[in-house]
């Protein structure tokens, strides 16, 4: 075993023998002699997406004195860089799930029953804007956008809509909904209950990452620390109470979407997960005891080599810091599971065929960085909903590329790489600057205080595209093989109706439930707000109980915690 | 109705109109600021500077909601630099006060501060004399306390607040950098972070140290602009510091001081726009430094040659 | 010539500010002063902040569908305050037949996905020339 083990260590410098270096200095030499050099060709820079410089050729060199057991290893092992299951898609494939939404809690619940029928295990719910934001349908804001990315949901009542005659004890459900995330969760509980299944057999993941909106997608309601306050409650009350709950997906996706590179959603993604873990340490929490149902959502953007990079360092560096810096015991602790996306922000207007090919590498890269679950965009997601054919190629595309390319028969085939390798390790390498700064800012608050996050991704958003404009950095069909198709935008369906009825429930809702009922839970939880050592959690579940809306609920809390304005960053 | 008239009627369309053209300095704004000069003179100027990010603007948006409330017409400038590079500038300030938009008593003008050191001076207080004419009782301004011409706004207001974080740290650095003396209020905002009990003594022990030329104590206000708190002590101290000034100095002392500095301020300008019309356009000038540069000459008496230059061209 | 000041807003709920801040950043590397107002301004704010701020242009960005309601509510409000000149354009998922018309309602050009930072550059200074001269 020892000997396995330097055998291992040694690694890659072991491929040479004494006689091979002599010859391997000749022929880098000659190589060396001979090469071009250049780092650009036509004005196209040797870049990744993200900046990083490329050399013309990865060698032993690059990966000299790697330690091969403490930084790569074996799948299912720590540090994971591998993949977090011994045998990973040879056991089994990752998930695919496609996330959709539509109108209102009858029509959504209409086609889960199809999805269901169909074999689908999970459901993912999306909501529309104003659900996402706080606001109920009938609010000034909400006009025009009610039911339209996604399922309005004001109460109880539209949550019972949703899942009617879906039984929750079986189904998993995945819910991407962040700043009244509490509050949705509260009311699927009470769902739950209602149908006779006790929270601790709910499955399912809820996104509930706000760092993220105040660093990218910016759907916030309250300032930051009320906000985390109301995360750690559901992290502590799922703790307790739901078992088989995930109750945070830890998301770079929108980061990346919002214009950062792939080593600032790598760092900065991670950043936040350590701010959560920290938060719930603060309270009092086990590590051991939430860390294993944490669960990240990367993008999977252009830049193949890139993207299977970041993926491999993310666990690597999550490994280290679970086990070492929080001193996580439990080895599910230490692994850090994730979601895909590819990048919606790659996928162009112009041309858009050309999109399933994109989408296609980006689906293989998610592959061979090892993912867990994988949505696939489909081709014409720029411009609007996505069709039936385009959503269809989407999940044939991640299919193909499960089924048909052959990447899945072997665990991490790219280990090894010379390049690979090399660019896991400077993936890292960067991860940790950033981390340094953060930590010289004073952690991910006040760095989303200073606007730092904001102003970094607003600087790498301009810097891309500025790039496309001179021709250093190629997008076909956009500043190369440019044709006069004319960018043809579908005409959106205006359907008022869903508004319409939505606002006539909620008034019904108004008059037919017991106001005093909601008037008392309301103030019991006004009462808990203003009382740090409450979770909100049980209060929120009475409130929902009681039919009152999300609007009313966040309301409620909105006097108390304040609301939050971001700070202007240029 | 022309410009001028939609502007005697209170038209706010008017008034913004009017302050780019003074702000652009095009043809006829003299006379424009020579007409409403009239109407000027009775507005408070209170300056509020301080370091990036200490919550200025979040102050000048609270103090807006507080003043409006009393019914006080309130014209707001906020000053960003522009882009040494571009000549271009992101006005941010804004944002935090978006919600005073909708308010009729409440007029909010970013400025850019265009690299024109004598000039943003000058144009801020054009500004604000219009904003003075156009019937506000208060101007505040919000600079950042970073460079000489902030330094120079700020200077011209009849009180100054400088606003301080828990973070900002050594004060007596701060004092260093010139902050400190220009201020007639000190603000210490963010007041519900860590530190902020001990910066109010490291203030108090420095501003022991401060040169005095009357007998008004500095006021260290605790305030915290996002929850709305301290923000009534801060007003009371600028009514006092006003107070202050009025039984201090008689009024005809305070008006000839106001109009000297005014009148300063407005040859300061000219001068350095002629002054710098001579040096573009004199051909001179490249030969003049090529010429230091061979060494034939130097600095100081080419500088007496050009100055000669100018007083021709001002009196021309 | 007056130096150009765009404001530049985002109405409605939608909180993807990627696009408008490369826009803000561009706008002000071609040399103009741009005020940005921040997220989830409604219509009447917008415009009471381009009159006080005196900007030539006004540029919203939506991306959420919501286009058909909030470009006429700002250019109704515009005309009703008398500030019709200042130049009302932007950027989103517009289709051809809606710019069609909004433009008839006297909205300029809308930016779809993939237009350049430059050409909007080109736009606005082309449009700042013709812009209407006040008598005071
Ligand atoms: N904790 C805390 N934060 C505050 C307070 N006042 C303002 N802030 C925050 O500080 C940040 C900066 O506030 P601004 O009002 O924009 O500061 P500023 O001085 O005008 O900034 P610049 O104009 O960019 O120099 C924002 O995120 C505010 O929410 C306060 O009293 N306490
Ligand atoms: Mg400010």
């Amino acid at each position: 075993m020892a000997d396995l083990m330097d055998s291992a260590k040694k690694g890659i410098e072991q491929v040479l023998s004494k006689s091979d270096r002599k010859k391997y200095e000749e022929a880098r030499a000659k190589f060396e002699e001979q090469r071009n050099g250049a780092d650009e060709l036509d004005g196209r820079k040797f870049i990744t997406v993200s900046g990083l410089p490329i050399k013309d050729l990865y060698t032993p060199d690059d990966v000299a004195g790697k330690d091969f057991v403490e930084e790569v290893g074996f799948p299912g092992q720590y540090p994971y860089t591998r993949g977090v299951h011994t045998d990973m898609y040879r056991k089994r494939l990752w998930t695919q799930r496609l996330f959709s939404g539509m109108g209102n809690a009858r029509q959504t619940n209409k086609r889960y029953h199809f999805l269901l029928s169909q074999g689908q295990m999970g459901l993912s719910v999306a909501f529309d804007l104003p659900t996402l934001m706080g606001y109920d349908s009938d609010h000034a804001f909400a006009k025009g956008e009610v039911g339209k990315c996604g399922v309005a949901v004001d109460s109880l009542k539209d949550m019972e809509i949703v899942f009617d005659g879906i039984d929750l004890g079986k189904i998993s459900t995945s819910m991407t909904i962040n700043a009244p995330a509490a509050i949705i969760l509260a009311m699927y509980i009470a769902v739950g209950e209602k149908k006779g299944v006790p929270s601790e057999q709910l499955t399912g993941t809820l996104q509930n990452d706000i760092l993220k909106e105040f660093i990218a997608q910016k759907e916030w309601v309250f300032p930051p620390l009320p906000h985390m306050r109301l995360i750690v409650d559901t992290i502590e009350y799922g703790t307790y109470h739901m078992p088989r709950w995930n109750t945070i997906s830890i998301s770079g996706y929108h980061i990346r979407e919002a214009g950062a590179t792939a080593v600032q959603e790598l760092a900065y993604t991670l950043a936040n997960g350590f701010a959560y873990i920290e938060a719930a340490m603060a309270r009092g929490l086990d590590v051991d005891q939430f860390a294993p149902r944490l669960s990240l959502f990367f993008n999977s953007h252009l830049d193949f080599f890139e993207e299977i990079a970041k993926y491999r360092a993310a666990r690597r560096i999550w490994a280290r810091r679970l086990k070492e810096k929080y001193k996580a015991k439990n080895p599910r602790s230490w692994l850090m599971r994730f979601h895909t996306q590819t990048a919606g922000v790659s996928l162009t207007a112009q041309q858009p065929e050309n999109n399933i090919v994109r989408v296609g590498w980006q689906a293989m890269a998610a592959a061979l960085g090892g993912t867990q679950s994988l949505h696939t965009n489909s081709m014409d997601e720029t411009l609007a909903l996505p069709s039936e054919k385009a959503a269809l190629i989407a999940l044939r595309t991640q299919q193909l590329v499960a089924l048909e390319s052959g990447v899945t028969n072997t665990i991490d085939p790219l280990a090894g790489s010379y390049f690979v390798e090399s660019l896991t390790d400077q993936m890292e390498e960067e991860t940790e600057k950033i981390f340094n700064e953060i930590e010289q800012l004073g952690g991910v608050l006040a760095g989303i205080d200073k606007g730092y996050f904001q102003r970094e991704i607003a600087k790498s958003a301009y810097a891309y595209q500025k790039q496309v404009e001179k021709g250093e950095r190629i997008v076909v069909g956009v500043n190369k093989y440019v044709m006069d198709d004319k960018v043809d935008i579908p005409l959106l369906e205006i359907d008022d109706s869903v508004e319409t009825e939505q606002c006539e429930a909620l008034r019904q809702l108004r008059q037919a439930r017991d106001n005093a009922k909601v008037d008392s839970t309301l103030a019991e939880l006004k009462a808990a707000c203003k009382d740090e050592s409450k979770n909100l959690m049980p209060y929120l579940v009475e409130c929902s109980k009681a039919y009152v809306t999300l609007g009313e609920m966040v309301d409620v809390m909105r006097e108390v915690f304040g609301e939050y304005q971001e700070p202007p960053m240029f | 109705m022309g410009l001028l008239e939609r502007f005697e009627n209170g038209d706010q369309v008017a008034l913004a109109r009017i302050i780019s053209r003074v702000e652009n300095r095009r043809t006829g704004y003299q006379d424009i600021l020579a007409r409403l000069y009239a109407h000027a003179g009775r507005a408070q100027r209170i300056g509020l500077t301080g370091p990036p990010g200490a919550g200025k603007s979040s102050l000048v948006f609270r103090l807006g909601e507080l003043l409006s409330a009393s019914g006080k017409k309130v014209g707001i400038i906020a000053v960003d630099p522009t882009s040494p590079f571009t000549g271009g500038a992101l006005l941010g300030d804004r944002i935090r006060m978006q919600d005073l938009s909708l308010d009729p008593n409440i007029f909010i003008r970013s400025m850019a501060t265009r690299g024109s050191t004598g000039g943003l001076a000058e144009a801020t207080r054009d500004t604000t004399m219009v904003m003075d004419a156009f019937g506000f009782d208060l101007v505040l301004i919000e600079t950042v306390g970073v460079g000489q011409v902030e330094l120079d706004i700020a200077r011209a207001c009849d009180s100054v607040v400088v606003v301080f974080v828990p973070e900002s740290g050594d004060a007596v650095q701060a004092m260093k950098a010139g902050l400190m003396e220009i201020a007639d209020i000190y603000c210490l905002n963010k007041a519900d972070r860590d530190g902020a009990e001990r910066l109010v003594l490291e203030l108090q022990s420095v501003l022991g140290l401060r040169q005095r030329t009357n007998n008004w104590e500095y006021p260290i206000i605790q305030t915290q602009a996002i929850n709305n708190i301290g923000i009534d002590d801060l007003w009371q101290a600028i009514k006092n510091h006003r107070e202050f000034c009025q039984s201090d100095t008689s009024p005809e002392d305070r008006q000839k001081e106001r109009i000297a500095n005014d009148l300063l301020t407005i040859v300061r300008g000219k001068v350095d726009r002629r002054l710098r019309s001579v040096l573009r356009d004199s051909e001179t000038f490249e030969k003049v430094v090529a010429d230091i540069l061979a060494g034939s000459t130097n600095p100081y008496s080419a500088a007496e040659r050009l100055v000669a230059e100018l007083s021709t061209a001002l009196t021309s | 010539m007056d130096k150009i000041r765009v404001l530049l807003a985002k109405p409605g709920l939608d909180g993807h500010d990627r696009g408008i801040k490369v826009i803000a950043a561009a706008l002000r590397d071609a040399g103009m002063e741009v005020i940005y107002t921040g997220l989830r301004q409604t219509p009447d704010k917008i415009v009471s902040a381009a009159i006080q701020e005196d900007a030539q242009f006004i540029g919203m960005s939506i991306l959420s569908g919501a286009h058909m309601t909030l470009f006429p509510a700002v250019a109704k409000l515009l005309k009703e305050k008398g500030a019709e000149n200042i130049h009302l354009f932007g950027g989103g998922i517009v289709p051809d037949q809606d710019a069609a018309k909004l433009e008839e309602i006297g909205v300029g050009r809308i930016f779809t996905p993939g237009a350049t930072t430059e050409e909007i550059v080109t736009y606005i200074r082309d449009t700042a020339r013709d812009l209407p001269e006040e008598t005071l």
